[in-house]
């Protein structure tokens, strides 16, 4: 370009490149930015030696550095267990009942009892303890083996018909299957099952017969005024909790077939404070007893 | 700097410069009404800079004594008598709203006021250039000096300059940090190199910032770096006063010679005797009577400038001065001057800021020193008992922002029966749940509220939770909804 062009408007000079009559101005920056600007560049490329950068075949150029996000966190990881370490000595050792009366203790053992939970139990009774058929509410105040804070971190080490040698035994025995019972018979005490906590019943049953036959077969485990016994796992017929659902249908269904449940044992795959940690936040969920 | 590229400027088969050198600007000194001003006011705000920090209030025992207080470990900022917690951090918004809206109504009414008189660019720069005045000299020397070159006697000039720059520059980093801490506590342990590493990282950081920027870029933040100027050029209006060279008044130029010449022969000259002292004095190295211009920050020094050389050669002062183009063409067109800074503009943004000031006072008044907030438990919503009735869980957190420990009542409305469990303290009564609140803390507890009815309650229905302090009757609320699975 021979010649500068000066635009008659601004008075400034273009950059004598032209587009279908449109010119550029030519506003040229101060030199301290574009010192900057260079040295930015410069700066950047010093990133390719020390950090790792360019990436090979097989792997990547490592840096002079040695630097590793992956590193960084292993790191980050045992120092927060280095923090955590006292609290957690102080969570394993502490009585079950003074964990709950210590606030601090309390709320680190809710916290790491969430995450475990969410872990280890989630899958089974939901990620909010609400259960699913089948799996218990641990919300709310019905225990199967107990509510207290050692009934629970009992079950929890050592489970329900788990197979192991302190698990919960006991199940809800196939009366049907076994021709203990009727069809007939099934349908009367299934019947008067719903009676005892006030649900309707079908027309025609005799409920008497069915008291007769719950009497016979059923009080055993279940008691007989029906409230359970947590000794069996057996459930409180009475009350408006039911783990398989309360229509005729279902309660016909697991006389007949019986239920068996399992909780697992946590004992061989978690540690004690874990399990304590885990106890005290079901306990705290609202239904502890 | 931002004026046109001349064709001279550039060498045949020159693309065009890829960057402009930063021009050297040695300003002159001067006095004058606007100078004693800027003195004043550097010395109002450097000295609320500096000493602030040392101010001391009393707010009891067991709280800190200095009057403004960033408290970063513990969440909490004081200024005099107001304590703010993280959760009240719309007071700021409130006060940033405030001080741009301020910006706006000084920028209606007298132009780049903040550019020229109380930024901490324009203060600092000020400043350096005062002690490089002092040590080096007024204006023609130090372009002397700079032309000829190193030697002793420039060498330890250039030394004490930059010394006594690196100087004020520390102080204003060990200022800064002095606002985060107890400041003497916190210089007794800088002293002693006692302090945490980061005080000495952000005293390290302001000095770095306060040297380069007022010993080197200068007027460069102020045109290239700051949006201000640009914003400002878009909010301004023709009635703004700015400072502004009466081109009516001043042209045609005239050397004082000819001009003494011709006002002799009964021709009419312009009054600017085009002596460029304007020029010499200004800090951002611009000829003012090229017109309003986005590297003026209207300091008014060349008003001082002016005014002196009129004074000296008899002509009548504010050749210079605050004005606007209104004004210019009514004297050209022989009417008289008007001034309007009661105008919709400036009502405007007046009445915003007396309704912002009014809306934050209001808050900061009634400002509650018990809250609670209330957070209902996601899952599960709602547990159905083995007696057929119905919890729901609640995270509630209570803040008590008084000095002092106290124990308040958690009461609960809405659900019939309902029963009210605070989880993890041991409550005095039963059916009234008393707790203990720590002073000037947040305490989070989970509480659970079992509602026992036969009636079928609505699948939601509104609960309150009322918080009472036991001793001073102080009532706090809050709502939620109760939930039926």
């Amino acid at each position: 370009m021979a010649d500068i062009d000066i635009d008659k408007h601004t008075g400034t000079a273009t950059t004598g490149h032209e587009w279908d009559g449109i010119k550029e101005l030519n506003t040229p920056l101060p030199r301290w930015w574009i010192l900057t600007f260079y040295a930015c560049i410069i700066w950047a490329v010093g990133y390719w030696f020390v950090y790792p950068s360019w990436p090979l075949a097989q792997s990547y150029l490592p840096g002079l550095m040695g630097y590793s996000s992956r590193a960084n966190v292993a790191v980050e990881l045992s120092k927060l267990e280095a923090i955590r370490g006292d609290k957690m000595v102080a969570l394993a050792t502490a009585p079950l009942a003074d964990i709950e009366k210590d606030p601090a203790l309390l709320a680190l053992a809710r916290a790491k009892g969430k995450v475990v939970f969410g872990d280890n139990c989630a899958a089974c009774h939901g990620s909010g303890a609400t259960g699913a058929k089948g799996f218990p509410n641990l919300n709310d105040d019905d225990w199967l083996w107990g509510g207290t804070l050692d009934q629970i971190m009992q079950t929890i080490q050592f489970g329900a018909r788990s197979g192991n040698d302190k698990g919960h035994e006991g199940q809800m025995l196939a009366f049907g299957q076994s021709g203990t019972l009727t069809k007939d018979q099934i349908v009367t005490v299934a019947n008067y099952v719903r009676s005892l906590s006030g649900l309707s019943t079908r027309q025609g049953v005799d409920l008497a017969a069915g008291k007769t036959i719950f009497t016979e077969n059923c009080t055993v485990c279940h008691g007989d005024n029906a409230k359970g016994n947590q000794e069996l796992g057996a459930p409180n017929l009475t009350d408006k909790i039911w783990l398989y659902g309360s229509d005729e249908a279902t309660i016909i269904e697991t006389v007949t077939n019986g239920r068996a449940g399992v909780m697992p044992a946590w004992t061989d795959r978690l540690d004690l404070a874990t399990i304590k940690a885990m106890a005290v936040y079901v306990h705290s969920l609202g239904g502890g007893k | 700097m931002n004026k046109p590229l001349l064709a001279t400027d550039l060498q045949p088969d020159d693309d065009g410069p890829l960057y402009v050198a930063q021009k050297r600007i040695y300003p002159q000194s001067v006095s004058g009404t606007f100078r004693r001003i800027k003195w004043y006011l550097m010395a109002f705000c450097l000295g609320v800079y500096y000493l602030l920090p040392f101010v001391r209030w009393n707010r009891g025992l067991g709280a800190p004594d200095q009057a403004v207080l960033i408290d970063l470990p513990n969440s909490r900022f004081y200024f005099f008598f107001i304590e703010l917690w993280p959760q009240e951090v719309y007071y700021f918004t409130g006060l940033l709203i405030l001080a741009a809206i301020t910006l706006f109504l000084m920028n209606a009414l007298g132009g780049r006021v903040w550019c020229g008189y109380l930024c901490p660019q324009t203060v600092w720069t000020d400043l350096f250039y005062a002690v490089e005045r002092m040590i080096e000299g007024d204006r023609r020397e130090r372009m002397k000096k700079a032309a000829e070159g190193l030697s002793m006697q420039r060498g330890a000039e250039l030394v004490l300059k930059h010394s006594i720059w690196l100087l004020i520059a520390w102080w204003t980093g060990g200022a800064w940090v002095l606002y985060f801490s107890d400041a003497p506590t916190l210089i007794k342990d800088l002293v002693t190199f006692q302090a945490p590493m980061i005080a000495y990282i952000w005293i390290g950081i302001l000095t770095a910032t306060t040297y380069l920027l007022a010993g080197f870029m200068r007027e460069q933040v102020c045109v290239y770096m700051c949006p201000w100027p640009r914003i400002q050029a878009a909010l301004t209006d023709e009635w703004a006063l700015n400072v502004t060279y009466k081109y009516d008044r001043g042209e045609t130029r005239t050397s004082l010679k000819k001009a003494a010449q011709a006002r002799a022969l009964g021709e009419t000259v312009g009054d600017c005797v085009d002596c460029n002292q304007c020029v010499a004095v200004c800090p951002t190295g611009i000829d003012i009577r090229d017109g309003s211009q986005l590297d003026c920050i209207q300091c008014g020094l060349c008003i001082d400038a002016c005014d002196a050389v009129m004074k000296k050669v008899g002509r009548e002062t504010r050749l210079i001065g605050y004005d606007n183009d209104i004004n210019i063409h009514r004297r050209m067109e022989g009417k008289p001057e008007i001034f309007k800074p009661v105008r919709s503009r400036t009502l405007v943004y007046g009445a915003l800021i007396a309704c912002v000031g009014g809306i934050m006072l209001y808050a900061m008044l009634t400002r509650s020193l018990l809250d609670v907030n209330v957070l209902h438990d996601r899952n599960p919503l709602a547990v159905r008992l083995s007696d057929g009735s119905i919890r729901n869980g609640y995270t509630l957190r209570f803040l008590n922002k008084r000095g002092f420990d106290r124990v308040v009542a958690v009461d609960v409305d809405g659900p019939p029966n309902a029963i009210i469990h605070v989880i993890g303290t041991d409550s005095i009564t039963q059916d009234r749940p008393m707790i203990i609140l720590g002073r000037d803390a947040s305490t989070e507890l989970r509480v659970l509220v079992t509602s026992t009815t036969d009636a079928e309650l609505p699948k939601s229905m509104p609960i309150t939770f009322r918080v009472t302090d036991i001793g001073l009757g102080e009532v706090a609320a809050n709502k939620d909804v109760f939930v039926t699975p």
